[in-house]
């Protein structure tokens, strides 16, 4: 069992307890998230890193039920999202939101922005269209975005980053208390990426809002994340307050990704190859430790035994039978 | 500009015309690569600096209007025929795309793709082409090369695709790499492994390179020189090091300053750089950087600032205001 007390003493919004999610593809089963135990603190951005197909989205997406759970639980405000169904469910997703990679992908080309951004409204029954419009242009303003200008025009007709500005407005127009953000600037422009970031910041602090901030880049996620997660093939590695986690990384996955990110400083030679390989395939994952092919420090209890998350320092907990010191 | 370069870019300028008027894609743009060095040429999304390379390799669209001249291994590309040309890129001239899944052929398997292009351009027979495949594949990274021949490109992971590209791409030995975006499509330690292997294989045959990217920390520490392109001109154009020691240019400053920095503690506010760069087909006046610079004045909004070298021959930039103040202090 993993620990899955990492943030004690504060009041945890969201709880999630050995989850597992698992896919059917042609006969086999993709291991996508294994046993994830997390909390996050109301008014928290905890921030979820890995490489591709470690399961990071697919978790963000158990979370709001979006993928069904093979076990565990999710604790939303107290409440077990797992066991929820129908409008009880429908009830709850209002006060969790969710923002999308593509921007220009997650809106639809047909739909004016006006109605884009009405619709959560649309669908939560707020039958006045006065109210609806009045809370439509209150959170378009609050995004950047005049009113006047936009509600009549189509997607195409907006830059990729005003398009994930009215991403930002259509999921804080029904006041959620928790944003689910899946990789939400990795398809912009450094300059547009700045904007954005600093965009969520100022919403978070405005709507008083807890973010599970989902990325790939360090960096990104350090910038807005108050404490840092890291995944790797469906497990949690290391989990930590970010300036810790990346000052002294426990878990040599951690230290891995934080080697890799390319430092915009012509005096820092970059060294040559830090990361061995790529991951392997989710389908059959490694026994024990899941990053053991690829990690220095692997010997053989690695290959037996699935380490746990434990305590290395003050809130900094990581699953690793040989920590860094 | 030097006589000794193995390309250089004379003046390119690349017009397009679209519905809404014609848009210049390339704006008078001189660059130019030695044998054997790395240029990085960095810009946002729409600078052209993906126009400029499809200028180089003569791979532009139909409608395009291309002025100026490509001069590589003294022969004017811009001027050859066909047949010249098809003999001449395939050989000394490759190219790595961004998306190794859209540049590979997916209903051909990697041996095909390989074993294709060297006897296109190598005159091999069947045998040694295979050999020379496996070589390759060995070169580049990929496990188990013998057996990834018959496989296609849907059964590999993006970075594996990414090396079989580079592997084709290395065949016929060119002088000269155009790798455009080539980790952008990658995870960052998928990334460092691309960009250590481009560089191993550059020094190794002694091979030019222009490395195209978003990422300012792409550049640092893998070129030797950088040129910064916005709004289909170059910029700010100087060696590497001295580009991140003293950069001149504002808008270099700014594509610096937003990117989060990993000392930075969170939630420090990053200095965005407002608004969005400038419709191509609506040309400005004075700099096209103006509407979006902190140091902009009235004579921005007039004149264009031509890219002058009055802080040497090697460091050139294109600002009235340039900045003054080693970097660092800046931000």
């Amino acid at each position: 069992m993993q620990d899955a007390t990492h943030f004690q003493g504060l009041d945890p919004i969201l709880k999630v307890e050995n989850l597992v999610v698992e896919y059917a593809v042609g006969g086999k089963t993709i291991h996508a998230v294994s046993d994830v135990s997390l909390q996050i603190a109301r008014g928290e951005t905890l921030g979820l890193v890995g490489e591709s197909g470690c399961g990071k989205s697919t978790l963000g997406r158990a979370v709001l039920q979006l993928r069904p759970a093979v076990s565990g639980r999710v604790l939303f405000d107290g409440e077990d999202l797992t066991a929820l169904r129908g409008e009880a469910l429908r009830r709850m997703r209002r006060r969790v939101q969710l923002i999308f990679q593509d921007p220009i992908a997650s809106l639809n080309p047909r739909r004016r922005i006006g109605d884009i951004v009405a619709e959560p409204l649309v669908i939560a029954g707020y039958k006045d269209s006065r109210e609806r419009q009045e809370l439509v242009e209150e959170v378009l303003n609050a995004v950047g975005l005049d009113p006047a200008l936009v509600t009549g025009r189509l997607p195409h007709e907006f830059s990729g980053g005003q398009c994930q500005r009215i991403c930002v407005a259509r999921a804080l127009v029904l006041k959620p208390e928790f944003i689910i953000c899946d990789e939400p600037v990795s398809a912009l422009d450094v300059s547009i990426r700045a904007q954005i970031l600093n965009l969520l910041e100022e919403m978070k602090g405005r709507y008083g809002l807890t973010l599970l901030f989902i990325a790939h880049d360090l960096a990104v996620v350090k910038a807005v994340s108050d404490r840092v997660a890291v995944m790797y093939l469906g497990r949690l590695c290391e989990v930590g307050p970010s300036e810790q986690l990346f000052a002294n990384p426990a878990h040599p996955y951690t230290a891995l990704l934080i080697e890799a990110i390319p430092v915009p400083d012509a005096d820092v030679r970059p060294c040559e190859s830090v990361a061995i390989g790529e991951p392997p395939s989710p389908i059959t994952p490694p026994s024990g430790c899941r990053f053991r092919t690829r990690c220095p420090r692997a010997d053989q209890r690695c290959a037996t035994e699935v380490p746990e998350l434990r305590l290395v320092a003050p809130g900094q907990y990581a699953a690793c039978h040989h920590p860094l010191a | 500009m030097s006589g000794s370069a193995l390309l250089s870019v004379e003046d390119v300028a690349v017009d397009l015309p679209t519905p809404r008027g014609n848009l210049r894609a390339v704006d008078h743009v001189d660059l130019s690569v030695g044998a054997g060095r790395t240029l990085g040429i960095v810009g946002e999304s729409g600078c052209g600096k993906t126009m400029l390379s499809r200028a180089i390799l003569q791979l532009l669209p139909k409608k395009a209007r291309l002025s100026g001249r490509v001069m590589f291994d003294g022969q004017d590309l811009a001027r050859c025929d066909a047949s010249a040309l098809r003999k001449l890129s395939a050989r000394s001239l490759a190219v790595v795309f961004q998306d190794p899944m859209t540049s590979l052929n997916p209903v051909l398997t990697i041996g095909t793709q390989l074993i294709e292009t060297l006897q296109a351009h190598l005159e091999l027979d069947t045998a040694s082409a295979r050999k020379r495949s496996v070589e390759l594949l060995a070169a580049v990274g990929i496990p188990a090369p013998e057996q990834r021949l018959s496989q296609y490109p849907h059964q590999l992971s993006g970075g594996m695709r990414q090396r079989v590209a580079i592997a084709i791409a290395l065949s016929c030995e060119p002088k000269l790499l155009i790798a455009d975006e080539p980790t952008t499509a990658l995870d960052v330690t998928v990334q460092a492994q691309i960009l250590d292997l481009l560089a191993r294989e550059q020094r190794r045959r002694h091979m030019a390179m222009i490395l195209i990217t978003h990422d300012l920390g792409v550049v640092a520490g893998r070129t030797d020189e950088v040129a910064v392109m916005y709004a289909g001109r170059v910029v700010e154009r100087a060696p590497t090091t001295a580009l991140f020691k003293t950069m001149r240019m504002p808008y270099t400053e700014a594509l610096l300053a937003a990117i989060p920095k990993l000392e930075a503690a969170p939630h420090t506010p990053l200095p965005a750089i407002s608004g969005r760069p400038p419709d191509p087909t609506r040309p400005l006046h004075g700099c096209s950087f103006s509407p979006r610079c902190r140091y902009v004045d009235g004579r921005c909004r007039q004149e264009k600032p031509a890219l002058s070298d009055a802080e040497s021959p090697d460091h050139q930039y294109a600002c009235f205001h340039p900045i003054r103040i080693a970097v660092g202090g800046v931000t």
